[in-house]
């Protein structure tokens, strides 16, 4: 069964990533994003120097040769650990928006497929949940369970499961009226392959454009909460964790704060126009603009 | 119009009810003895049940929860588990400052990204609207804690224009309003971009309507037209943006009153994140839920108002 949903899932990868390479400015943000993955996972290997190696006497160093965006408050190289950073905030964003993905795509598609008391409790529970502002409800798990990695893809993935659900329902609730579906039916077809095979296919679209946007989003939140103070630990490099430091010492050394900005900017930025070119191409009222 | 208001009013309260109750198991659920985290791991066996006596952790689950929700709803929040002072007074004393940085935060994005998506619509693929866009892109872009940095550093540290802290002098109304601008202007700002281009998109599809094109051709002045004709139906998806980002907006102030050192809801929050009081973080998440709540409702009867339609259903 699952060979036949990713067969028929393609149709919707296909149709996207024709659409951005269409669109100027999605195959532009595709192309930051892109290099922020390879960065990230190359980080290792891109890094010049150890991400957590302290040297007092490079204590809030400018720039330098050696050390191209400076050194923080410990002397530990910047630009490595804005690379290792890189790495934290992805893991952490991409895990989350597809569990979130995963878990509110599968409620939204049963809610709207089954319908009745089911969904009405359903959604209202959503609702319940989207009463919680992402950033408030973010701080407040980890707050409670403790800042863990874990707590976090758990905190971020708690504040997208609801907009992915109803994302999903949406679609789903036109799709299920169609013939095809009705002939599933007919010829016997069990719930969960009809629900997998006919209109997963059909919803996906919607799902995977919001997912490019709610990257943008987790990794905002993430370095939000790690900016609060309750992201990643310390001295694990995070974006959100290095401007946290940056601030502390604004006065003296400025550019602890703005390079690892500029690193979070440049991925927003790339995000959000990866996910707005394929609205664009997705949405078919916009389509013949 | 008040059969749909009563109505919006009794939906809001199966809603408060429920959030309330997950205000309730969420902080119950959470690990960890709240007596041991107040007292440590030296405390006594007797001192622990002590506070979990006085917390009333020693009651039954339903008992607790019947307690919480019936002084909750008679507007008492208890008292804090640091300061031993009244929950509700706490909040109540840095409330004004985050209200009216997010009142104004509202106004600035209303007043400056409606008639900014407007144009952007009538101009449309020329260099304002491009640089519209751009501009709502960077808004969308930019985490509320950066952009505040940078205003901070721009214009508190390096022009001086602007205090560091944000709290602004008691007495002094001058020094509070001077003390407000860069908070307002930053969450300002990205409430502009979000207006901006959700007017922006909704009036590109209302202007291609007929309706339009029959106003124009019977001679209708073309501002008459965009205000008026196109505006008014292009209204509905705005104010479900905006009541859908307060939100946002909620939650950058939290990062905005921290960056600025103001008082107000954000820095309460951390405070007591940081000390574990877990009253006054209980009684914070009420009134949080509780704002979006009042924003839900707010947005409906909004709606009632912009578009007849929907308070006659």
């Amino acid at each position: 069964m699952s060979v036949i949903a990713v067969a028929t899932g393609r149709g919707a990868w296909a149709r996207l990533g024709a659409g951005i390479r269409h669109h100027k400015m999605a195959s532009f943000g595709a192309g930051i994003v892109i290099l922020m993955v390879l960065s990230a996972l190359l980080a290792p290997w891109l890094a010049p120097h150890d991400p957590l190696e302290q040297d007092v006497l490079l204590r809030l160093a400018s720039p330098s040769a050696d050390f191209p965006l400076g050194n923080d408050s410990f002397g530990r190289d910047i630009l490595a650990r804005i690379l290792w950073g890189g790495r934290v905030s992805l893991y952490v964003s991409t895990l989350s928006v597809l569990i979130a993905i995963f878990v509110g795509g599968a409620l939204g598609i049963l809610a709207g497929y089954i319908g009745g008391l089911f969904d009405r409790v359903l959604m209202a529970a959503m609702d319940v949940l989207l009463s919680f502002p992402t950033l408030v409800m973010g701080l407040l798990v980890v707050a409670m369970m403790g800042p863990t990695v874990g707590n976090l893809i758990l905190a971020i993935t708690l504040t997208a499961v609801a907009p992915f659900a109803r994302i999903a329902r949406a679609p789903t609730l036109t799709v299920k009226e169609r013939d095809f579906v009705e002939a599933g039916r007919a010829l016997g077809f069990s719930h969960l392959r009809i629900m997998v095979v006919h209109i997963l296919p059909n919803v996906l679209d919607d799902i995977l454009v919001m997912g490019a946007l709610w990257l943008a989003t987790a990794i905002r939140t993430e370095a939000s909460l790690s900016f609060i103070g309750l992201g990643v630990r310390p001295p694990t490099a995070s974006w959100g964790g290095m401007i946290r430091e940056g601030f502390e010492n604004i006065l003296d050394a400025p550019w602890l704060a703005i390079f690892p900005s500029i690193a979070i900017l440049v991925v927003m930025f790339g995000l959000n126009m990866l996910g707005d070119g394929l609205r664009d191409t997705s949405d078919p009222r916009l389509r013949h603009e | 119009m008040l059969p749909y208001i009563v109505k919006r009013l009794l939906v809001a309260v199966p809603t408060l009810l429920a959030v309330l109750t997950v205000v309730f198991f969420f902080v119950r659920i959470a690990p960890g003895d709240p007596a041991f985290i107040i007292l440590g791991d030296q405390a006594s066996p007797q001192a622990l049940a002590a506070v979990r006596h006085e917390l009333g952790l020693d009651q039954p689950m339903a008992v607790q929860y019947v307690d919480f929700m019936s002084t909750v709803l008679k507007g008492d929040l208890g008292t804090s588990l640091v300061t031993h002072r009244s929950v509700w007074g706490e909040i109540a004393n840095v409330l004004p400052y985050t209200i009216e940085l997010t009142l104004s935060a509202l106004v600035i994005g209303v007043v400056i990204g409606l008639p900014l998506g407007v144009a952007a619509a009538r101009h449309r693929n020329e260099a304002l609207d491009y640089a519209a866009r751009l501009f709502s892109l960077a808004g969308l872009s930019f985490p509320a804690f950066v952009s505040a940095i940078m205003l901070l550093l721009a214009f508190a540290i390096e022009l001086h224009w602007f205090p560091v802290i944000s709290e602004g002098r008691p007495g002094d109304p001058w020094s509070r309003v001077n003390a407000l601008v860069l908070p307002a202007v930053n969450l300002g700002l990205i409430m502009v971009a979000y207006v901006m281009r959700v007017t922006r998109s909704s009036m590109l599809g209302v202007l291609g309507e007929d309706y339009i094109r029959t106003a124009r051709s019977k001679g209708v002045p073309a501002r008459v037209v965009i205000w008026r004709h196109a505006l008014g139906n292009a209204m509905i998806p705005v104010v479900t943006v905006v009541g859908l980002y307060l939100g946002v907006l909620i939650g950058n102030s939290v990062l905005t009153e921290i960056v600025f050192n103001r008082p107000g809801l954000g820095k309460l929050i951390v405070n007591s994140l940081n000390q574990r009081d877990y009253t006054m973080l209980e009684g914070l998440m009420v009134i949080y839920a509780f704002f979006i709540v009042i924003a839900n409702l707010l947005t409906d009867l909004t709606y009632g108002l912009v578009d007849p339609r929907v308070s006659q259903r």
